[in-house]
């Protein structure tokens, strides 16, 4: 292919950028300006992937392949469709907001933290794109590496205990992907991902292959109950940090049963789509209860995140109930595009809210919701994008929030009306948590003089925020865009998922 | 101009408003921030009374079109769009027109008030998310319109945000209307599942196919459109205030006066109605609801009426006159008599955005005193302000001639000929109702302006508002007294509505209603000696006689009815039962989750219990968090880098 190897690119600059900057030990400025405009150009680059994509057809798409183990077959295998583009987009976007905000909280080695942030950005996409499984697996698990570094060199108090929780539940969840991953190999005799969804497994075996995936990709959304690790890690993180975690990683997860799950063990799919959907329910009602009760606004967020991205998990697993319940499959699109679009909502409404924290957090180095009150007195242009961020995380039409809650809702009832009942308490939930939040912290007189001496926002955050207000509420009116790009390929998606690939 | 342009032009032109206010208010100022709300305003009022002269007089066809694709799923459009016929036309124009004259009227009444660029572009808002609720035509614009709604009330309630009451406040009004969205939301699903669609009319074709569908929920057969029904009904009662959801909105009071006026009359708390009515061919299919939303709004109308006997805050008693008035509404909805309950809502929104207004220019005069305890002898002061809520209040109890004479009579008529047993036990509900309202409104009135004056009024300079909040009084006032009668006929019996409202031949009360005359003065005459006028002039002649003529009987007949006394001013206990089931609850539940399941057993158990094997391990490794771990590990990572290159080449 004679093409530009637009994806290398976009994997291999932004890594490339990282070890650069890590050379300029004594120059934080120009570690700063050259990590940010690395990291626009990466975005500018990716969005290459958007203008150029076609989304007429389901074909892995900007394909590169070349030979890298040949011994086991593996190989350098990249590709994108309308599920991946999209997150890969979202990436490039987290990642410039995610270096721009830490220019003036982080003082001690910056030109490391950009270095890793800028690296997590390529081995993100690289995940995103990777269509070997071995090459996924290899950058799943090195992604952990950096993350690992920013909570543990730059987090909180707890960060030891945090980080250890993080390492080892993601550890032990992608360990039983490998073991799957082997499995297949050894049945396939190749590492390619389009070769495992297409070849025939029995029932006993995707049984297997399914819990394994869903063991791993469960503990990356995080999915009840193996969420624990997630708000101990987001408290300890440094704002970017979170942001990172919030607005990509979890996202893996949810790629994972998109591109390993559903095509590759669709039998057992269809045997255990309750569990995943029960499970689903769970995050949604249940961790909405705790997080209405959380002390730390990072735990609260954390908290609904996990709730949010049980509407991404709810998505998905839809489409057989639809299929049992009225006969055709008519729904089941809607389930998986809504996932697909709370996922990149999540992203940016998670980011923006984390972004949010760390602006107080920058001045009062407190979380405790109780430590605030009164915010709008003295940060009113903050308080507004507070709001604006809090009403799409409540799910209101008209921000990006909304879309993929309602489409979730819409199809759900397709599959049974409990489920959706259940789906819909969010609205009342979802609400109160996050308003609730914001009355304590937000509105009411000032409660004290270290609120009252807050500043509003500098130049740099009011930018940050703007970008992502815009973003959320551009995507809340008009999200066409982004959903045109992804017809093709889930409906691709649901033909596999629907089709049996007993021998 | 094309039609499509015009509408877009209504539509829009608030949230220019809005946003010029709101963005651009510090670099506007206050005078800049209210020219261009006002005139925003007032160019989609000027353009809708354009649109409803061409609807009602010139008689336009009904117009349906999309403005923009949101966006297409499985085949679904998910779009923009305005379906504008009549019912539309006649809603716009009340919606623009009331909210014009709160605009104006706000310059007076926040003129001292911080924060004056900040409401200016509230209310426009506010206009906007209204006017896109009543001019869409489909449910996703309808959702949006009716979130937006609910969203801009959360924040005019909580608009004083340094007063924890006004914070507690719009919180509550916030949640209370997502209990009811959440219905609706579920409503909706319903829609799409079964008509694969969100189009008003394709839903209104796919009705005669789903006419008998059931589903089932285990062994039991639940009629379709019956659940469909009644879980958008849900939805109105969180927005139209019915009993239970009804708890917001007394405290929406928190907010400034002018938007009371604003929510309570021509927005949002008509939003439940406009949109049952509006999807009346579903309705009409499902008889069950229907006996719901009558006996609903029947109880919403006598109970709620009930308790303004027991208010002081002369807002607050203006508010339960609108939980009681919006239960009149619902209950004509109730016997499918949905123009009796619509005319209702149009003769509504002026005499009680006029109460509202004249109670806000006593509050002005007052200084922000609400209590009308503190009142008394103003008549003389302010004379136009007496005269504003005199004439509130006589449209508000029905008093013969009065716009709402005629809406009133008209849904009592209608209940009347529904000739049910449900139809009958609703209509005494309602004539004790009109009774109660009489009560309620002279009480207040006889205290604030006839009764002795009080030492505050005495001590203090009081008299009448600027020109700002006197003129949309009176502009006010006189839709109050004529609406009624110039759009009796046309309205109730003509075929003013009659394109954009399906009632089956069998449902048809107002038919038989009009059997007994049906111009304005057929009910005049006939209503000058009927029974609700009667108990209207014994609630007068009652509030006359204990709080002008016999006022020290008052407090002898609390203490008697204590029991009673005391259920009203604890408003029958929704709020403590509220509070203890539902906020505690689940706080309660959250709590447990929390420390119990979560910390303790999935952290406590499980995963702490591997880590501590692991700490064992830590513990030797202590040697690699002395500040080498990062180096460590970014040589991990380019040693993968390096193999991967290696490998490639």
């Amino acid at each position: 292919m004679t093409q530009f190897p637009l994806l290398s690119a976009l994997i291999w600059l932004p890594i490339l950028s990282g070890v650069l900057v890590l050379m300029l030990k004594h120059q934080p400025t120009l570690a700063k300006q050259f990590s940010l405009w690395s990291s626009i150009g990466v975005f500018i680059l990716s969005l290459g992937l958007y203008t150029g994509f076609d989304a007429t057809t389901a074909q892995m798409q900007f394909v590169e392949q070349a030979s890298w183990i040949a011994v086991f077959n593996i190989q350098y295998f990249l590709g994108v469709d309308g599920i991946s583009m999209p997150l890969i987009i979202l990436t490039t976007f987290t990642t410039v907001l995610a270096v721009w905000s830490a220019f003036d909280c982080i003082k001690d080695r910056i030109e490391q933290y950009m270095a890793a942030f800028l690296m997590m950005n390529g081995i993100m996409v690289a995940v995103f794109s990777a269509l070997d499984a071995i090459l996924f697996y290899v950058f799943w698990e090195a992604l952990l590496i950096p993350m690992f570094l920013v909570i543990g060199q730059w987090g909180g108090v707890r960060r030891v205990y945090a980080t250890i929780k993080f390492f080892l539940y993601t550890f032990l969840g992608s360990v039983f992907m490998l073991i799957a991953f082997l499995y297949m190999y050894h049945q396939v005799g190749s590492f390619s991902i389009l070769d495992f969804q297409a070849m025939p497994l029995s029932y006993v075996a995707q049984l297997w292959i399914f819990l394994a995936f869903l063991v791993a990709f469960a503990v990356k959304i995080p999915m009840f109950p193996v969420h624990t690790w997630l708000p101990d890690a987001h408290v300890e993180a440094p704002t970017a940090g979170s942001v990172v975690l919030a607005a990509i990683m979890l996202k893996m997860g949810g790629y994972g049963f998109l591109r390993f799950s559903l095509p590759m063990t669709p039998d057992a799919a269809n045997a255990l789509d309750w569990l995943v959907i029960a499970l689903s329910l769970i995050a949604i009602v249940y961790i909405s209860m705790i997080a209405l009760v959380q002390r730390d606004m990072k735990k609260l967020v954390a908290y609904s995140s996990i709730a949010h991205m049980g509407f991404v998990t709810l998505g998905m697993f839809l489409l057989y109930s639809i299929l049992r319940n009225t006969g055709e499959i008519q729904g089941a699109i809607m389930g998986l595009e809504g996932a697909m679009i709370q996922m990149v909502s999540h992203g940016l409404i998670s980011a923006a809210m984390f972004l949010a924290i760390g602006v107080m957090y920058d001045r009062m180095h407190t979380r405790e919701i109780s430590a605030y009150g009164g915010v709008v007195n003295s940060m009113p242009v903050f308080a507004v994008f507070v709001l604006i961020f809090a009403m799409a995380n409540a799910g209101l039409p008209g921000t990006s929030g909304f879309v993929g809650e309602f489409m979730v809702i819409l199809a759900a009832f397709k599959a049974n009306f409990w489920i959706a009942l259940a789906a819909a308490t969010t609205l009342i939930f979802g609400a109160a948590y996050t308003l609730w939040m914001v009355k304590r912290v937000i509105f009411g007189d000032v409660t004290n003089h270290h609120v009252a001496e807050m500043n509003d926002l500098t130049r740099r955050e009011f930018m940050i925020m703007l970008i992502l207000a815009i973003a959320v509420i551009v995507l809340g009116f008009y999200p066409a865009p982004i959903m045109d790009v992804m017809h093709s390929s889930i409906e691709h998606l649901i033909e596999q998922a629907m089709t049996s690939k007993l021998p | 101009m094309s039609m499509h342009a015009i509408f877009l032009t209504i539509l829009l032109s608030p949230l220019v408003g809005a946003i010029g206010a709101g963005v651009f208010g510090r670099w506007l100022g206050r005078s800049g921030s209210h020219t261009i709300t006002i005139s925003s305003v007032a160019v989609s009022t000027l353009l809708a009374a354009y649109v409803f002269y061409q609807y009602i007089f010139a008689g336009a066809e009904g117009y349906n079109a999309t403005v923009y694709t949101w966006m297409v799923s499985d085949g679904i459009h998910f779009e923009a769009g305005f379906l504008v016929d009549r019912l539309t036309a006649t809603m716009m124009l009340v919606v623009t027109f009331v909210s014009l004259m709160v605009h104006i009227y706000t310059i007076g009444y926040m003129h001292h008030e911080e924060g004056y660029e900040r409401f200016f572009s509230y209310i426009s808002l506010f206009t906007f998310s209204m006017l896109s609720l009543v001019m869409s035509n489909n449910f996703l614009q309808l959702f949006f319109g009716w979130e937006a709604v609910g969203l801009v009330s959360y924040l005019l309630i909580g608009f004083y945000f340094k007063r924890e009451s006004a914070n507690q406040a719009s919180l509550k009004a916030f949640l209370v209307n997502r209990v009811g969205d959440f219905g609706f939301l579920l409503g909706i699903a319903l829609v799409v599942g079964y008509f694969n669609t969100l189009d008003y009319v394709e839903f209104f074709h796919g009705l005669a196919a789903q006419k008998d569908t059931t589903i089932a929920f285990g062994d039991t057969q639940v009629h379709m459109l019956t659940l469909l029904t009644m879980l958008l009904f849900v939805g109105a009662m969180g927005k139209s205030a019915q009993m239970p959801l009804h708890v917001w909105l007394p405290e929406s009071m928190e907010g400034p006066t002018p938007i009371s006026a604003l929510i309570h009359a021509a927005t949002m708390v008509t939003a439940g109605i406009f949109m049952v009515a509006r999807l009346s061919p579903a309705y009409e299919l499902a008889e069950g609801t229907l006996n719901f939303i009558l006996l609903t709004g029947a109880s919403t109308a006598l109970f709620m009426g009930l308790l303004g006997i027991v208010q002081n805050d002369i807002k607050r008693v203006v508010a339960y006159s609108t939980l009681s008035q919006l239960g009149y509404m619902v209950a004509a909805l109730g016997v499918s008599a949905y123009a009796a309950g619509m005319f209702h809502v149009l003769t509504h929104a002026f005499f009680k955005a006029l109460l509202f207004l004249a109670a806000g220019s006593v509050i002005i005069a007052m200084h922000h005193d609400q209590d009308i305890r503190n009142m008394g002898g103003l008549a003389k002061k302010m004379p136009i302000t007496y005269a504003a809520l005199l004439v509130g209040s006589l449209a508000l109890i029905g008093f013969p001639g009065f716009s709402g004479f005629y809406s009133k009579d008209g849904i009592l008529l209608a209940l009347d000929a529904a000739n049910t047993g449900t139809a009958q036990l609703a209509l005494v509900m309602l004539m004790l109702g009109v009774f109660v309202t009489a009560f309620y409104s002279f009480r207040m009135f006889f205290i604030v302006f006839h009764a002795p004056e009080s030492e505050y009024v005495r001590t203090h300079e009081i008299h009448e508002s600027p020109w700002v909040v006197t003129v949309p009084l009176i502009m006010l006032a006189i839709p109050a007294m004529l609406f009624g009668a110039v759009f009796v006929e046309p309205l109730l019996f003509g075929d003013m509505l009659k394109d954009s409202i399906v009632v089956l031949p069998q449902h048809d009360v107002l038919a038989a209603v009009a059997a007994h005359g049906s111009s304005a003065l057929d009910m005049l005459m006939h209503g000058l000696l009927a029974l609700p006028t009667w108990l209207a002039l014994s609630g007068v002649a009652l509030a006359w006689y204990l709080y002008i003529h016999r006022p020290a009987l008052v407090p002898m007949i609390a203490r008697r009815l204590s029991g009673a006394h005391s259920v009203l001013r604890h408003a029958y206990g929704f709020d403590r039962f509220n509070d203890i089931v539902f906020v505690s609850g689940a706080r309660r539940f959250g709590d447990f989750f929390s420390r119990i399941t979560d910390s303790r057993m999935i952290d406590g158990w499980i995963v702490n219990g591997t880590a501590n094997t692991i700490a064992f391990l830590a513990q030797k490794g202590r040697a690699i968090q002395t500040g080498y771990l990062y180096h460590y590990a970014f040589i991990m990572i380019f040693s993968l880098m390096g193999l991967l290159a290696w490998a490639l080449w």
